[in-house]
């Protein structure tokens, strides 16, 4: 029971940082139905540009707070700079996706550019060597960090998106563009603002998941692929679906890896989502398909 | 301009006779270019048509049938270790490609069981999650990928009295051409019709008499047979296999290639392979610039041609066409 308690804990607090990945890949696709490719790299830029930061002396709350600012222009930035210009001249859907694509390996060569490829890390007030006990499982500082952040950043996102002006328009926009335009609504600020909320939680995942693994130019594409079919499991135009599909991705990899065998432990979440895909195909929240001929 | 006035017309691969003096000696012009090329340009055209082979695929299943898959990486891989299985067991080269070709192919029928269901960025995830499993498997298996020190894979060797690298490039020429003409015969004939039916509305098509669940499966099947072939002979060039070469990465390289080159166009897959070869290698002096700039003319691309290079071409011949009127 205690390591079953155990890789519950682990796979909870795995999950949290699934679930951050997973609702800035939902908050873009609801806004604009862009599946971001991009989206792992922007959060690798954010953390390399808070390692950069934390090197030059600054102080660990601007350099946090800066980080996530960054990330948040970057995709800010892309937005306007290309998806903008490239949706004025009819971009198709895959047209789009291959945008962010494009985006993603000039980020990375960037980055290796810069920052070279050798693994780096990021010095990091919690640790997980810091261990308490409580009751029969072990809790690290981490991993406490790592679920307190996720819950704040998922909570914070509810309270944006539910209860202000601001997240009244975002939700107006994204259920119908060209009425929320009309109705006053400065659609295009309005995405931009979602692009970058979307890329500022890709970074706080990005940040709360190097101390864990070691900093290096790729880190984030696992996490970023497991945030995207935690997106897809709880249905790509849900935001509370992502915080499902994220939490149970985590739980099940902690298990399998515990349980059943730590090499498949990357796979098992692919096999959760086709088996749920195939009785639910619009995901376990998500909105069934309307299609009119 | 072109009237069709036939379905015997119709049907026409080349439909006016200056475009077939053109195919002509751009065809000629490759059978001859190794005599005078270097090298280098031969290893580069060789790499540019066997990616065209597993481009085409993909464009049939993403660009006509409108099905994403982003599992290519794993029938590639299918394809390539299968071919090298089969040709260290001995087994006649032709036979291994067949089936290599298969293999991959039965493993689309068997991802193309979701696509009944799924649409757009779900079937995306679960071809995707086809792809990292097989991965998987390939690197937990020895047995399967000949273990840390990857496979070797046989050699075309010399025909004709001719130098490896040039037999290597006689040989994927001649596949490349076999599979563009293959594929620019399945989508004008009915099959093609229906992929593109299938594409625009899957309810419409099903109601003028479409099987859908035969033609998408079919779709994906011929779809991987192409990515298996295109996996087999890159292992051929290369001699080695390694799971490691069917990364995510490769993925996003055809997936790339077909958008670029032009979705539902058959020159534009051979666009896209030229593409994504030849830009990485023109600016392979600057190093560690390579993904940025190769990144770049992506979104440049992208930003001014939504239609992709295949787009950019039909303007310039229409333009052609009536000139020096407008």
């Amino acid at each position: 029971m205690a390591t079953f308690l155990q890789y519950m804990i682990s796979g909870l607090s795995m999950g949290s940082l699934y679930v951050l990945v997973a609702l800035g890949i939902v908050l873009i696709y609801r806004s604009t139905r862009i599946l971001n490719f991009a989206h792992g790299d922007m959060a690798t830029m954010g953390t390399f540009f808070m390692f950069t930061m934390l090197l030059y002396k600054f102080p660990f709350t601007i350099a946090f707070i800066l980080s996530l600012l960054f990330g948040g222009l970057l995709a800010v930035g892309f937005y306007f700079a290309v998806i903008v210009p490239a949706q004025r001249r009819d971009a198709t859907m895959l047209g789009q996706l291959t945008l962010t694509v494009g985006l993603s390996m000039i980020i990375q060569g960037v980055i290796v550019l810069f920052w070279g490829t050798n693994s780096k890390v990021l010095d990091f007030p919690l640790s997980d060597t810091t261990v308490w006990q409580v009751g029969p499982v072990y809790i690290n500082a981490l991993s406490l960090g790592t679920l307190a952040i996720g819950i704040i950043g998922s909570f914070g996102l509810y309270l944006l998106v539910q209860k202000t002006r601001l997240g009244l328009a975002m939700r107006a926009t994204s259920e119908n563009l060209p009425a929320a335009q009309t109705l006053g609504i400065p659609t295009k600020m309005i995405l931009a603002i979602s692009w970058g909320l979307a890329a500022l939680l890709g970074v706080l995942a990005g940040l709360f998941l190097a101390p864990a693994l070691l900093l290096d130019p790729f880190f984030m594409l696992e996490p970023f692929l497991k945030g995207f079919s935690a997106a897809i499991l709880g249905g790509l135009n849900s935001l509370p679906g992502a915080i499902i599909g994220g939490l149970i991705i985590g739980v099940v990899e902690s298990l399998t890896g515990g349980y059943i065998s730590l090499e498949f432990k990357n796979s098992v979440a692919f096999v959760i989502i086709i088996l749920v895909l195939l009785i639910k195909p619009e995901g376990l929240l998500g909105k069934v398909f309307k299609e009119r001929v | 301009m072109n009237l069709v006035e036939s379905y015997k017309d119709d049907l026409k691969l080349i439909d006016k006779p200056w475009t077939r003096v053109w195919v002509i000696a751009l065809v000629l012009a490759l059978f001859i270019l190794p005599w005078f090329g270097s090298d280098h340009i031969v290893y580069v055209l060789t790499l540019i048509f066997i990616y065209a082979i597993g481009i085409h695929g993909q464009n049939i299943l993403i660009g006509y049938t409108g099905q994403i898959s982003l599992g290519q990486a794993g029938f590639m891989a299918i394809g390539a270790f299968t071919f090298a299985h089969l040709a260290n067991a001995g087994v006649p080269i032709w036979l291994s490609f067949l089936g290599a070709g298969v293999v991959a192919g039965l493993a689309g029928v068997l991802v193309g069981f979701p696509s009944l269901r799924l649409k757009g960025p779900y079937l995306a995830i679960v071809t995707l999650g086809f792809g990292i499993v097989v991965y998987q498997f390939l690197t937990s298996f020895d047995v399967l990928s000949g273990g840390r020190m990857g496979m070797t894979v046989p050699k075309l060797p010399a025909i004709l009295g001719m130098s490896k690298a040039f037999s290597m490039y006689y040989f994927t020429l001649i596949m490349c051409l076999a599979f563009t003409i293959l594929t620019y015969n399945l989508i004008s004939s009915y099959i093609g019709r229906i992929f593109v039916a299938i594409r625009d509305n899957e309810i419409a098509a099903e109601v003028m008499g479409v099987n859908l669940t035969r033609y998408k499966l079919l779709s994906f099947a011929i779809s991987s047979f192409y990515s298996g072939i295109h996996g087999a002979l890159y292992g051929m060039l290369l001699g080695f296999l390694d799971p490691s070469m069917f990364s995510f990465q490769e993925t996003l390289i055809i997936f790339v290639a077909v958008v670029i080159g032009g979705l539902a166009s058959c020159e534009g897959a051979l666009f896209g392979a030229a593409f994504v070869i030849l830009v990485p290698q023109m600016f392979s002096e600057l190093k560690g610039m390579v993904p940025i700039v190769f990144g770049g003319t992506i979104v440049i691309i992208m930003i001014f041609e939504p239609l992709g290079l295949a787009g950019r071409w039909s303007k310039i011949r229409l333009y052609w066409q009536n000139w020096p009127f407008r």
